[in-house]
């Protein structure tokens, strides 16, 4: 695959030049050349006025795909704890095996020391079967014994896809197993697809790309899995056309998680790993829980961020009022975590948590993209800010211009007259 | 027995410098400036830090990138390393993870014997955090991710670090060699020195392209190479329109602001 220029059509306009994201075009006189940094991402394919970019897709040998079969959810549990994203990726695994086919199932793979009573939770939110391996090596998580136990199964059983949350431990094991397995792995999804029609649908709701060349028709199943690029400055949908299994780590919060249903039941399948001592080169000598509380932002309904309008450390103190009063917890922008405000666990954005809460207040949060990357699709947001240009004000869905010292104590005094106030306008019309 | 480190680094566009055009739509990257990714620049200090400790550590630099990138090299040694390298190729172009990680390994193979390889996190262009990962793999190295602390024993062999975790760290003991990843709570990068500088644009850096590296084109470095493609792109979308709430008092806003709640049964 690549990305070539037509010389004779190019007119030398630059426009592809100025669209590219990676400086991968320079202009020989008047004509545009690829250069090495090229990713073949298309930006600039629709961008020439004179089609003379294409994107060239080189015929693959066909590998059988056809013996890999289901799909696979890591469950990451930390000290017998199964880890919200994972219960997130077995409701997100089910939707999506059940899109692939009616005999395509999701497993929940369990690794540690005596999780085997974790099963029932993973069957409760979705998991048709469940893979325990256990050992009494791996009851701390190590790179080198959730590695080998986890790409052993993959080469014996085959799965089609395999989906991990993108925590520190998620992150740490899943490229190592997919470079072991010698497959694609793509970081920090936000939205996966198999159904080209899924994805049509998706795209046309919340992008703005055009999908008029997609056939929703389409007997392609493969995954396509959008993430963010660039500090969210860009998305892209990454596909594994050549290898299997697909593989993706998923932002905890992104997904959701299905309705518990306790008289779920499933299969469970127990493995006995090949691991000896000598496989863990590394030894774990502790693991120690911060004495600082946990800020669980990925699970609230109601987030009250504050930004640098703030002013100073100070001013947190208004906005753990207003989350007090409309039972929310606190969140921050970076600027706020950077000037030493507030802690890093409170951060919300590209480098922090992402979140998706029922409803957003970015309180002297200007909206820098970073931040943006990771609220947006807060299903509420209400920003409060001094500047009327604030990039925060293009993604609210209601901006009040003005002092957040005047603003948000008037909030917290009318909230509870919400009922009675829309009551009054329910009368007015009435009348 | 002098220590041997690599420090694997990426030029990247400064993306909080990215800005996009409300009309297009599109990336504005014009007058983007190219900076050593964060995440490295740890990784480098941390380097450095030991050799401020034993002199005789030999630190390479080592990257892969355009021709450019020659420039965030100059840097790495104006701030102390002793050696840096270059992998370019138009073949290497286009490169995923699993084919950065080839053409890398292949590289600090040929730079030789080493004892530790430091590494960033990962990159503000695309934050997978999955080439330093990939590395250690596929030269059959341990590996920490998250490195926070660092602590390196008398023998110069045995390692204590600290792995960050969401809600607190592991304690991890480790031997030479492997590959640490590390964060920008491990320390506060140096700055370039003057004299580092002029020493720096003297050294000559190596280029080495695909052959060089003894990497196969078609199956393991490049766009063609790489198991992952990308299937589309785009610019995020910015949400429809909402309202920006007018009136007398901060009183008239508020009332408003909870009436439009009460109405889409938000509250």
């Amino acid at each position: 695959m690549a990305i070539n220029v037509i010389s004779e059509k190019c007119i030398g306009c630059k426009q592809c030049v100025k669209v590219c994201p990676f400086e991968a075009i320079d202009m020989d006189g008047k004509l545009a050349v690829i250069n090495g940094k090229c990713t073949a991402c298309k930006q600039c394919v629709p961008v020439c006025p004179v089609d003379a970019i294409f994107s060239d897709e080189k015929e693959v040998a066909a590998t059988d795909l056809s013996a890999y079969k289901n799909v696979w959810v890591f469950a990451e549990q930390r000290g017998g704890k199964i880890m919200n994203v994972a219960l997130e990726l077995i409701g997100e695994g089910r939707r999506l095996a059940r899109e692939i086919g009616p005999d395509t199932k999701v497993y929940a793979v369990l690794v540690g020391d005596q999780v085997f009573g974790l099963a029932q939770e993973c069957f409760e939110y979705g998991a048709d079967g469940v893979y325990v391996i256990e050992d009494g090596l791996l009851g701390k998580y190590t790179t080198d014994g959730y590695t080998k136990v986890i790409a052993d199964l993959v080469s014996e059983r085959k799965p089609e896809i395999v989906l991990f949350g993108a925590t520190h431990i998620g992150r740490d094991l899943a490229p190592r197993v997919a470079a072991r397995c010698g497959t694609g792995l793509t970081a920090d999804c936000t939205r996966l697809d198999v159904k080209v029609s899924s994805y049509i649908e998706y795209a046309d709701k919340y992008t703005t790309q055009d999908t008029s060349d997609l056939d929703p028709a389409s007997e392609d199943k493969g995954l396509k899995q959008t993430r963010p690029a660039f500090g969210g400055n860009l998305m892209a949908t990454i596909i594994t056309p050549n290898t299997r299994p697909q593989m993706a780590t998923v932002r905890p919060g992104v997904m959701t998680r299905r309705e518990r249903n306790a008289a779920a039941a499933g299969e469970t399948v127990k493995v006995a790993p090949r691991l000896s001592a000598a496989d863990i080169r590394i030894e774990v000598v502790d693991v120690v829980k911060s004495a600082k509380e946990i800020v669980s932002l990925t699970d609230a309904d109601i987030i009250c961020s504050g930004g640098r309008g703030l002013g100073n450390s100070e001013g947190f103190k208004l906005i753990e009022s207003l989350a007090e009063k409309v039972g929310g917890v606190v969140g921050s922008s970076r600027a706020a975590v950077d000037a030493g405000w507030i802690d890093h666990s409170h951060q919300v954005g590209q480098t922090g948590t992402t979140v998706k809460p029922k409803i957003y207040f970015a309180c002297g949060i200007s909206g820098a993209i970073q931040h943006l990357a990771g609220m947006q699709t807060s299903d509420m947001i209400i920003a409060v800010n001094k500047d009327p240009d604030a990039p925060i004000f293009e993604v609210a869905d209601y901006g009040i211009v003005g002092d957040l010292y005047k603003v948000v104590p008037e909030i917290i005094a009318e909230w509870d007259m919400a009922e009675v106030l829309y009551e009054a306008t329910l009368d007015r019309t009435g009348e | 027995m002098a220590l041997k480190i690599i420090v694997c680094a990426k030029q990247v566009p400064d993306t909080n410098e990215i800005k996009i055009d409300p009309v297009k739509k599109t990336l504005i990257r014009e007058g983007v400036p190219s900076i050593l990714n964060h995440d490295d620049a740890n990784a480098l200090e941390e380097a450095l830090k030991i050799k401020d400790q034993y002199p005789d550590t030999h630190i390479t630099v080592v990257t892969m990138g355009p021709p450019q990138a020659k420039d965030m090299l100059i840097e790495c040694l104006a701030m102390g390393a002793d050696e840096a390298v270059l992998a370019s190729d138009r073949a290497l172009g286009g490169s995923d993870t699993w084919a950065t990680s080839n053409a890398l390994a292949a590289a600090i193979e040929k730079i030789g014997v080493f004892d530790l390889i430091f590494a960033g996190r990962q990159a503000i262009d695309g934050d997978t955090a999955q080439v330093g990962p990939q590395i250690a793999e596929k030269l059959n190295l341990p590996q920490v991710t998250y490195v926070s602390e660092f602590e390196l024993a008398e023998d110069q062999k045995n390692i204590t670090v600290k792995r960050a975790l969401e809600d607190g760290y592991e304690l991890i003991k480790i031997q030479t060699p492997c590959m640490l990843t590390t964060i920008k709570e491990l320390n506060s990068p140096r700055y370039m020195s003057i004299g580092g500088i002029f020493d720096a644009v003297k050294k000559e850096i190596p280029v080495w392209g695909a052959a060089d590296l003894g990497v196969n084109a078609d199956t393991e470095v490049g766009l063609d190479a790489s198991p992952t493609k990308v299937y589309r792109s785009f610019t995020p979308a910015p949400k429809g329109q909402g309202t920006v709430l007018e009136g007398d008092s901060e009183k008239d806003v508020v009332d408003q602001l909870l009436i439009g709640l009460k109405s889409k049964h938000v509250i």
